[in-house]
């Protein structure tokens, strides 16, 4: 921006420079866009004529017959209410929860404050692996349940260091003020510090509600056999495997992209359908994200 | 540090300890639910990694199940003499390295360029746009990938056949495979890894922009001589960071991807137990895998903070 200063004096070696920089990044767009726009154009086109190929941008005939198949699916219909309700449910709960902690281990009067840190912050790079994590969620009853998408995750060390982080940025004479005036930990948690943190919170929620629609692996480990517990991301896991085991079967690949069990049509409609919410929701809560991240310290 | 001031100063402050307790006692009540929670969800399992030592007999508390022979290595040596498990620890180690030198880069670049951008309105969206792929799962990606590098009715291999060339075969061939995977996840994550950088670079004081101006730099030389040694120590720490994580092991991006033609360069730590514990019911040499993953990684993360804190940055604690 400083640069505009001076325009005038500016030589010849630096507007090749913009005009490469311009280059450059209208590519990576390019690159980061292509493949969406091209699965969306792709849901659009009817099945046997898209086989030909040679469709990038646009639908060549155009056709809703996609979408219509994939909603009378009842695998997907299933896996739709099942990624919602857990998306909502997780999103409420887990929220709830790394604020609560997060507003403790915040508190100035809070003893054992960097013991308590340490004790979650080994969570983060330790765990105890996939199988004894399978075993205890199984002795707990939990494999086979709807519950087990919500309740062990519904507090992580990262999400409560972010949410740490901003609660103490907030003045202890406000929290004092309002102690003096009578009002317990609830309250000051409730009515004080919690308005004054809806960035954080959006940036929180956001995590959570990302992560629980991605997820596919834990209804593929816990809940395999429970078809009622499918979720949509796991359902296009499996569109996914049936076409690249056939793929993997038939020796003469070229042969073999129009005899796919799934017309690639239905998988694209099931892709964009799949990845449209959270598409459409991102760049709304952008700002807060990218400030969430850098000011918390914290990187993924 | 931190810690002696508090346990100083407390003393002082604390009148006794039932006045203090009387006072606070709601904290401590708001932290007993995630505490349970912790101790249940995140510490148990550690309990249940000493199966990784013992003959795993279902309904049996792991306490009480026997010691393996060879002083409960017996599934150490078995993992290690298991020509599987060798070929996943390569290829974790093969895809983390190819993923570091490809990937680490990229967001870099991305961010240096993009600070150079004039337009504050197209690099807004560009930006957003860059951000995109980190909020798609790994089931979408491949999705995506299936049908950009299709055999016959994808791009990248029509834009190979009007050169006249045949179709390569992207994710069916194992070098080819490996490209594809690396390649899509540079993409997934080079916009979202520069949001760092582009904070770092925010960071840097605009007179040493100024004085550069003065005596007559040019853009690419301001890039070069100022925003990047700008940004050295974040890129110093997060390459650290990286390779402490070098045999950590994801499973959801190499399990979307994999196909049975290319098992040989696909199966990695992660999905050799999922396959052999999950589906093949060997509890014990699969725990014993993931301890031995975890151990690596652990000693990884702490040489890797050290080194850091040696050379004068932050540590990640």
């Amino acid at each position: 921006m400083n640069e505009k200063e001076y325009k005038v004096s500016k030589p010849i070696s630096d507007k090749i420079f913009g005009v490469i920089v311009v280059i450059f990044l209208a590519s990576f767009v390019i690159i980061t866009l292509y493949p969406v726009i091209n699965t969306v154009a792709l849901s659009f086109n009817d099945g046997i004529d898209a086989v030909r190929g040679g469709i990038y941008l646009w639908p060549r005939k155009f056709s809703m017959k996609n979408y219509k198949t994939v909603f009378a699916m009842q695998n997907i219909w299933t896996g739709a209410k099942v990624t919602v309700a857990r998306t909502v449910l997780a999103t409420l709960t887990s929220l709830f929860a790394n604020a609560l902690l997060a507003f403790v281990v915040s508190r100035k009067r809070f003893l054992f404050k960097s013991q308590l840190s340490l004790f979650w912050v080994i969570t983060m790079y330790v765990n105890g692996g996939m199988i004894p994590v399978f075993l205890l969620y199984k002795n707990l009853g939990l494999t086979g349940t709807f519950n087990v998408y919500w309740v062990p995750g519904m507090i992580s060390a990262f999400n409560m260091l972010v949410m740490r982080t901003y609660m103490e940025g907030i003045p202890e004479s406000l929290e004092e003020s309002a102690q003096l005036d009578g009002a317990g930990y609830f309250t000051i948690f409730k009515d004080i510090i919690s308005p004054l943190r809806k960035p954080v919170y959006a940036t929180v929620a956001l995590f959570i509600a990302v992560w629980q629609w991605n997820s596919w692996f834990d209804a593929m480990l816990y809940n395999r056999m429970k078809t009622q517990y499918t979720t949509l991301q796991y359902e296009l896991m499996k569109l996914l495997s049936s076409v690249m085991q056939q793929s993997g079967s038939a020796e003469n690949a070229k042969n073999a992209g129009g005899n796919t069990i799934t017309p690639i049509t239905i998988r694209a409609a099931v892709t964009v359908a799949t990845m449209l919410p959270i598409v459409c929701l991102y760049p709304f809560l952008q700002r807060y994200f990218v400030t969430g991240l850098t000011i918390g310290g914290v990187k993924e | 540090m931190k810690k002696n001031t508090t346990k100083v100063s407390l003393p002082k402050k604390k009148v006794s300890a039932s006045v203090y307790f009387r006072k606070y006692w709601q904290l401590y009540l708001l932290l007993l639910l995630p505490m349970a929670y912790l101790i249940i969800f995140k510490y148990v399992p550690m309990v249940y990694i000493q199966i990784a030592f013992k003959d795993y007999k279902i309904g049996m508390s792991p306490f009480k199940m026997p010691l393996t022979t060879k002083n409960g290595m017996k599934y150490f040596i078995q993992a290690f003499s298991n020509k599987d498990f060798i070929n996943a620890l390569r290829n974790t180690l093969v895809l983390n390295i190819l993923d570091l030198v490809c990937g680490f880069p990229a967001p870099i670049i991305f961010a240096l360029i993009l600070n150079e951008l004039c337009f504050k309105r197209f690099k807004k969206i560009t930006q957003t746009i860059a951000y995109m792929p980190h909020f798609l799962s790994w089931v979408i990606v491949a999705s995506l990938a299936l049908q950009l590098f299709a055999p016959t009715n994808g791009f990248v291999n029509q834009v190979i056949n009007a050169m006249g060339r045949d179709s390569v075969p992207f994710l069916n061939d194992p070098a080819h495979w490996v490209a594809t995977y690396i390649f899509m996840g540079v993409w997934q994550s080079f916009g979202w890894n520069s949001i760092v950088y582009l904070a770092a670079i925010a960071g840097i004081s605009p007179e040493l922009y100024e004085a550069a101006s003065v005596d007559g730099a040019g853009r690419f030389k301001k890039m070069w001589h100022i925003t990047l040694p700008g940004i050295r120590p974040t890129i110093v720490v997060l390459l650290i960071m990286n390779l402490g994580n070098i045999l950590g092991s994801s499973f959801d991006r190499p399990y979307a991807f994999q196909n049975n033609l290319v098992m040989k360069v696909a199966n990695v730590i992660a999905t050799f137990v999922y396959k052999n514990g999950i589906k093949g019911l060997q509890f014990s040499l699969t725990t014993a895998v993931g301890l031995f993953q975890s151990v690596i990684c652990v000693i990884f993360l702490l040489l890797a903070n050290w080194i850091s804190r040696k050379l004068g940055e932050r540590g990640i604690w």
